[in-house]
């Protein structure tokens, strides 16, 4: 039986999340793999807009800060448990890149990039700014989730990394799934479309403007979540996660391992999270290296590590 | 009174820095229709290498022009490494490609410069001058004055001279200058090394008023682009209205209504602009041919 | 001058149509009717104004004056997904393919109102996503099949030749089942073994009633399968008629050969 590249895809994935464990040096890697994990599922929204539909965001951290800041305040301010926030953080993202998405999506290219870039900046500035609520700059205490101690009532006792890297692991296949299932649909050859010709598109009946808000919708849910996740790992959340060069990191993470390809973005996702770990003076020289990254993926390997690797890969076979 | 006066001095001078910065980005876009988001980094750039030459003993003058001068050559280079090798790359390429390029500036910056905030003395001293009611430094003037003679200079230099109209040329139409014998090579260089050396000598004017630091170049770029775009992206008059304006703009939000929230003044403008006059006062609509 | 033309049973109609750029007339009150199963032909010399035409009538531009007509519908300034349901499909002179797409998701994608459902059910890949693209997938592939792509279904759209890209664009039009369907230089950079498949396979699309409105400059094409051609000449009409007539005419002439040559 043929194997779809959906499938397979799914296969790595879960035997990857599964299997890593064994090799791991450490408990400490249960941390990264979790922090790998959460920041893939940002990735893997990036994709859906940036490689599916072709439309720039600079600006998807500033998701990824309403989801975060949700965890923290929805439960201390209104009682609400932290596993509802997360869906909260969802709809209060995906309502707001609804609202946003339409005027926005009229724009394309640099203009479109940079009305992203200066609504993520606008939540950045907010969530530093209003002290009284976010506690501002310094951050703000997390409640936790409460499915580790769940777990643990029914016999299923998990360290705290242990969980997490399981937990997000999960969370990261599902959105991958999701994303694979759309690649191929009725949907996702609208998006497709989309991101290579807008004008062939609207003649086949594609309806630009919905499909763009679709899109961006998607995407804002999935970095809502992905911040979620970041502040329930931590039990801590700054305003540093709505900011911009958070919105770069992802951005650069999609490019690097291949925009249009999940696989691929979860590759970059954990290369670039892995660097700063793998090289602690890397902090310093983050910046730098992050931005030459940048310029020589786009130059040299457009399509990213992954499908320029495959491609090398299919032609030497051929 | 006065203290409307105030805030307009203080939103003129921000906004000749804004103004110069967006000029930059105008003269890159209109040679190769790229918008060059590391044109904030020039303008550090600019102000840092004075500082750094100045504190081992170079005349503040020669510093300066050192600054300007070295600041140009990045800017050549940026062109050469990065933009070039990625002629007719989608857009979505070369957004990413020159905001690389500035995260990498500014990454390099951070350690040769460090992370501290570092100054150097005003041109003609530090002692305010009073008028109507309201005070202004003298390195305001020396502000507002270099982005008038900027502005003016590259009047004559686009109508006056042959290289400037080969420029003019380009920006119109590659193909065609190409053909009447213009070397579209040089003229991108060009472009880039003065659109560098612009941003420097902003960066040089302002440095004594707003101090420096190895990050401030990514506010500068936002404001700066939301001034070309607020002018008309690719029309240098524009640059010079919009960044005034904007400057205006917010200064005017900063003394009245919220000085943590004057940032958000160049973002509201840019959504403005692109929902309600996505040309700009000056630009020119223009339509895809299929 | 122009030939006389039963109003009544038309599908599709132009009035007046016209747009200004600047202070170029690209396009001055032209007009013109086509009827199901009949192929049309816009012809003129460069700069006529034919794509711009074209452009108003699918909604690329807006026109600046004047009234497009389908099945009796008034469609003018329609945007193009809004043409598409009413069942107007068209192709371009400088090929807008879906590049990253295989040619069998090009086709599959002509399919667009065929196959769309809602988000939701294609996000969680439930079987009546799975059904709708299925369903599509296979009648795209007769398309191919129709045009003589089916063995290039897999293969990277961009690595079909010239010719094969044409009738590619063609087989995603036809997906739509459209009611009329603009060609926008059909024969365009194709060599004549390729012009003539183009050739059979209009001819065989208007077979199936579907008006075809097109534009071209291989007259000999044009000449030899069109019922009916207008001529257009600094955005003006200057005749109409069927190809004998046409081809006599001395207005027609000059406009392409000079007012010496007439």
């Amino acid at each position: 039986m043929k194997l779809s590249a959906k499938h397979a895809t799914l296969i790595v994935l879960v035997a990857l999340v599964a299997l890593a464990p064994l090799v791991f040096p450490s408990n400490f890697f249960y941390r990264v793999g979790a922090l790998i994990f959460v920041n893939s599922i940002a990735v893997i929204g990036v994709v859906i807009l940036t490689g599916y539909a072709g439309q720039v965001s600079l600006g998807q951290a500033g998701f990824a800060g309403i989801g975060g800041y949700a965890c923290a305040l929805a439960p201390a301010h209104l009682g609400v448990p932290p596993a509802l926030s997360v869906v909260l953080g969802a709809v209060i993202s995906g309502l707001l890149a609804f609202l946003v998405g339409r005027p926005i999506l009229r724009l394309k290219g640099y203009y479109l990039g940079v009305a992203t870039l200066g609504f993520g900046i606008l939540v950045s500035m907010v969530l530093n700014n209003e002290r009284e609520l976010t506690r501002g700059p310094d951050g703000i205490e997390v409640a936790d989730l409460g499915l580790r101690g769940l777990l643990k009532d029914v016999g299923l006792d998990l360290s705290n990394g242990q969980f997490w890297y399981f937990f997000c692991g999960l969370c990261m296949i599902v959105g991958a799934w999701l994303a694979l299932n759309i690649h191929n649909s009725p949907t996702g050859r609208s998006l497709r479309a989309l991101h290579d010709s807008e004008v062939a598109a609207g003649t086949v009946g594609i309806d630009v403007a919905r499909v763009k808000l679709q899109a961006f919708v998607i995407s804002a849910v999935y970095a809502s979540v992905s911040g979620s996740l970041l502040a329930l790992q931590n039990k801590f959340i700054t305003p540093d996660v709505a900011g911009f060069m958070h919105s770069i990191e992802m951005v650069t993470m999609a490019v690097l391992g291949g925009a249009n390809s999940v696989l691929g973005a979860i590759f970059g996702a954990a290369i670039l999270t892995l660097l700063p770990q793998v090289l602690t003076v890397f902090a310093d020289y983050e910046q730098m290296v992050l931005g030459l990254i940048m310029i020589v993926v786009m130059i040299f390997l457009p399509r990213g590590l992954l499908p320029s690797i495959a491609r090398k890969l299919r032609r030497t076979g051929e | 009174m006065s203290e409307l006066l105030q805030f307009l001095f203080s939103g003129i001078t921000v906004g000749a820095v804004y103004a110069l910065v967006a000029l930059g980005f105008t003269i890159i876009y209109n040679a190769s229709d790229v918008v060059n988001f590391a044109q904030g980094e020039f303008v550090m750039l600019g102000g840092m290498i004075t500082f750094v030459a100045y504190t081992a003993g170079v005349p503040l003058p020669l510093a300066a022009l050192l600054a300007i001068v070295v600041t140009a050559a990045v800017g050549v280079a940026m062109n050469k490494l990065a933009i070039e090798p990625a002629r007719g790359a989608p857009v979505v390429s070369l957004i990413i490609i020159t905001i690389g390029a500035s995260i990498f500036i500014r990454g390099v910056a951070q350690i040769v410069f460090g992370k501290q905030i570092h100054t150097f003395p005003a041109f003609s001293g530090d002692e305010p001058i009073r008028v109507l009611g309201a005070t202004i430094l003298p390195q305001s003037l020396w502000v507002i004055g270099g982005a008038v003679a900027v502005f003016i200079g590259l009047w004559i230099f686009f109508t006056r001279t042959l290289t400037g109209s080969a420029v003019l040329a380009t920006s119109n139409n590659r193909l065609a200058a190409q053909l009447v014998g213009i070397n579209t090579k040089f003229i991108m260089t060009l472009s880039f090394a003065l659109s560098a050396g612009i941003g420097a000598l902003a960066g040089v004017l302002v440095t004594p008023i707003t101090l420096t630091s190895y990050d401030v170049g990514l506010a500068l770029a936002l404001k700066g682009f939301a001034a070309a775009m607020l002018g008309g992206m690719g029309n240098p008059k524009g640059a010079l209205v919009g960044g005034l304006l904007l400057g205006l703009l917010e200064a005017l939000t900063a003394g009245y209504l919220s000085s943590q929230y004057k940032d958000a003044a160049a973002f509201i403008v840019i959504l403005a602009v692109l929902f309600f006059m996505p040309q700009g006062l000056f630009g020119r609509k223009s339509t895809d041919r299929v | 001058m122009s030939a006389k033309r039963e109003k009544g049973e038309s599908l599709f109609a132009v009035e007046g149509l016209g747009i200004q750029f600047g202070g170029l007339k690209a396009v001055d009150n032209v007009s013109f009717a086509v009827k199901p199963g009949e192929i049309v032909s816009v012809i003129g010399p460069n700069g006529a104004g034919k794509t711009t035409l074209f452009n108003m009538i699918s909604g690329v531009y807006h026109p600046g004056y004047g009234r497009v007509s389908l099945n009796g519908e008034d469609v003018t300034g329609l945007a193009p997904n809004r043409l598409a349901q009413r069942g107007m499909s068209r192709t371009f002179q400088n090929l807008q393919i879906f590049q990253s797409m295989s040619v069998l998701e090009n086709a599959i994608s002509g399919y667009h109102l065929q196959e769309r459902g809602p988000v939701l059910s294609d996000l969680l890949g439930l079987p009546s996503s799975r059904r709708r693209a299925e369903t599509a997938k296979a009648e795209a592939f007769e398309q191919l099949r129709r045009v003589g792509l089916a063995d290039a279904a897999d293969r990277e759209a961009g690595s079909l030749s010239y010719g094969a890209l044409k009738r590619l664009e063609i087989a995603r039009a036809l997906g739509l089942k459209p009611k009329i369907l603009l060609l926008d230089e059909p024969a365009a950079g194709c060599n004549a073994v390729e012009t003539e498949e183009i050739d059979h396979l209009i001819a065989e699309v208007a077979g199936s009633a579907v008006a075809i409105l097109l534009v071209e400059h291989d007259m000999k094409m044009v000449m030899r399968i069109s019922n009916h051609i207008v001529v257009l000449d600094h955005g003006e009409k200057i005749a109409e008629g069927d190809p004998a007539s046409v081809s006599r005419n001395p207005a027609v002439i000059a406009a392409y050969l000079g007012a010496e040559a007439a």
